[in-house]
């Protein structure tokens, strides 16, 4: 029960960089492998502003997210359009758009391993315990989740309930079509981007609050992040959300009845799995 | 015809010759350069056998480098050292037909991905397996090898590696790559077995980046997960491949001879600067130099010969 219900807490924060991700990958068509470092960013972001400037994370997100959302942007608009404009099909713009976050990916590291060395990093916020069920849980645990669930029903009611969001969705489904009904995809392509990096930087905020975390772990978490994104089904909100809560009770039961070294090897076999029965994710249909 | 290539063949031979005789003129740092120079051509040309015609860039090296590695740590000590580098090639060979198998059916992201953490997970279950059946995580590999013996198994490899491809692009297996490189679609319908080309192309390349793991283990002495799976390798393969560029199999040479100088001057002087290096390695490539320097040779060759055919027609 313990374990269901970390692992539930963990796959929160989980869920929130995924839907970063996937509606970067979805709705931008870019898979965004330097996503992590929007992660870790805001991680040291949310450190910086409580440490130094007592800034409690909470109220630290409504600055963090939207800087996420002008970064993600830029980077769009500088680094990654170009390739879109270049690119003569699908299968040229991935490899460009692999290689070209690859290269993100690692400058980000570099710099703020520069900036601040490769020591762990924490602080403490709310780190009381927590009873629910006969069991103790620390305090920030469950306020990160229910922080992430709130911001996940916000994205859900804006993608489902708003002229921009189902903008959005269009292009999700079909960027040719949805150009037919008027749809500026260009604008909504950027747009879903640096609304991803947004709701990963938020993620980030979330988990530093109870992660101890360093320059280098952005790799890892987009590593999760990716594998949730495939089991949901890309672009899939709802998709994603769930594969995160799996994953989270996963990695949390290997940790605690194997040895906690296999996390990674955990991850790993849920993916095999989902690639060899349902690669095309959890509610997919049949691909054409 | 069959003359200029004898020709040809034979001035390969010398300049191979000429390669194995630098252990005997030099040593210390610049042997030390030149095997590493040797290990990244012979580890470059070999992934670029696979991710060059697919376009499927590939970040298993160092899983498939790891494996090598512990073939020769275990095997070294019963086995001659040739045999153990063609069971690390066997080893290395068997790992790729699983995953391969598992992943190259799908679309080409999912393979990036899967290959992506490769190298950790292998790193992961190895420790757990060391430290909960053995007891130890760590294995010594004792041999009397020198650095010039190395660069000479390598430069075999190398040479080896070249011949398998040569062979490839004149086989039935080269021809269905080249028309799978420029539509996947069109060599379906021609009946090309596309996800069986690939794995078999991606076994070969595995094998021989097994094996250059394999003759490099005893540089290591002392063998350890952490050590041997060692994921910058995978992404310092691409830059260089990419570097040189992967439309001709003399492509990657180009890149990794100057990128390992520069990135032995760097580790040396700035260690701490190296993901820095590699990230604008790859946005390099990105944005400046698609086709490779090759490319840019090629272009600047072809459109000479361009211009002279030209000329010579009236």
């Amino acid at each position: 029960m313990t374990i269901l219900v970390t692992g539930i807490l963990l796959g929160g924060t989980y869920a929130l960089i995924a839907l970063g991700l996937t509606l970067q990958y979805g709705v931008a068509r870019i898979m965004n492998l330097s996503n992590g470092e929007t992660l870790v960013a805001a991680c040291f972001a949310a450190w910086l502003l409580f440490t130094a400037g007592g800034i409690n994370p909470l109220w630290g997100l409504l600055i963090i997210a939207p800087l996420g959302f002008i970064a993600n942007g830029a980077i769009y608009l500088g680094l990654l359009r170009p390739l879109v404009r270049r690119a003569s099909s699908q299968g040229m713009l991935e490899v460009d758009s692999i290689l070209a976050t690859f290269g993100l990916l690692f400058l980000f590291q570099g710099l703020m391993h520069l900036a601040f060395g490769g020591a762990y990093f924490n602080y403490q916020f709310l780190a009381v315990p927590f009873d629910f069920l006969g069991g103790s849980y620390a305090l920030n645990r469950v306020t990160a989740f229910f922080a992430a669930v709130i911001i996940a029903l916000a994205l859900y009611l804006f993608l489902y309930r708003t002229r921009i969001g189902t903008a959005v969705r269009a292009v999700a489904v079909d960027p040719d079509a949805a150009r037919l009904v008027a749809i500026d995809v260009g604008r909504i392509a950027a747009f879903a981007f640096a609304l991803g990096g947004a709701i990963t930087a938020s993620g980030g905020v979330l988990l530093s609050t109870f992660y101890t975390f360093n320059a280098s772990m952005g790799a890892v978490f987009v590593m999760k992040a990716l594998i949730i994104v495939i089991m949901g089904g890309v672009g899939d909100v709802r998709g994603a959300a769930i594969a995160a809560l799996i994953l989270g009770v996963m990695e949390t039961l290997v940790a605690s009845l194997i040895d906690p070294g296999l996390t990674l090897a955990a991850t790993y076999g849920l993916f095999i799995v989902i690639l060899l029965f349902r690669p095309q994710g959890l509610f997919g249909g049949a691909k054409g | 015809m069959t003359r200029s290539v004898f020709i040809q063949l034979i001035l390969l031979a010398l300049v191979v010759l000429c390669f194995a005789a630098l252990p005997f003129m030099t040593e210390g740092f610049y042997l030390t350069l030149a095997v590493n120079i040797a290990l990244y051509v012979a580890l470059c040309t070999a992934w670029t056998l696979f991710s060059g015609p697919t376009h499927l860039v590939s970040l298993a090296t160092a899983a498939f480098f790891g494996v090598g590695i512990y073939a020769t740590a275990i095997g070294v000590e019963y086995l001659p050292f040739p045999v153990v580098i063609l069971l690390g090639g066997l080893a290395g060979a068997v790992f790729a037909a699983g995953v391969g198998a598992m992943t190259l059916r799908l679309s080409g992201v999912y393979f990036v991905i899967f290959t992506l953490g490769l190298a950790e997970l292998a790193r992961q279950l190895v420790t757990y397996f060391q430290t909960k059946i053995f007891g130890s995580i760590g294995l010594f590999v004792l041999t009397d090898h020198s650095e010039g013996d190395l660069f000479h198994y390598l430069l075999a490899l190398i040479v080896v590696i070249f011949v398998t491809g040569w062979l490839i692009g004149r086989s039935r297996l080269g021809f269905a790559m080249r028309v799978i490189g420029n539509d996947e679609l069109v060599a379906r319908h021609f009946g090309i077995e596309v996800a069986r080309s690939k794995i078999i192309l991606f076994v070969i390349s595995g094998a021989f980046i097994a094996m250059a793991g394999a003759i490099m283990a005893p540089r290591y002495a002392y063998v350890e997960p952490a050590s041997a799976f060692n994921s910058t390798m995978s992404f310092l393969v691409v830059i260089m491949a990419l570097l040189g560029g992967t439309r001709r199999l003399w492509g990657p040479l180009v890149g990794v001879v100057p990128f390992t100088i520069i990135a032995d001057l760097i580790s040396a002087y700035f260690p701490e600067h190296i993901n820095i290096i590699i990230g604008l390695g790859f946005l390099l490539i990105v944005y400046l130099l698609k086709d490779g320097v090759s490319g840019i040779l090629l272009k600047a060759l072809g459109s000479n010969r361009l211009t002279r055919a030209q000329g010579a027609k009236p």
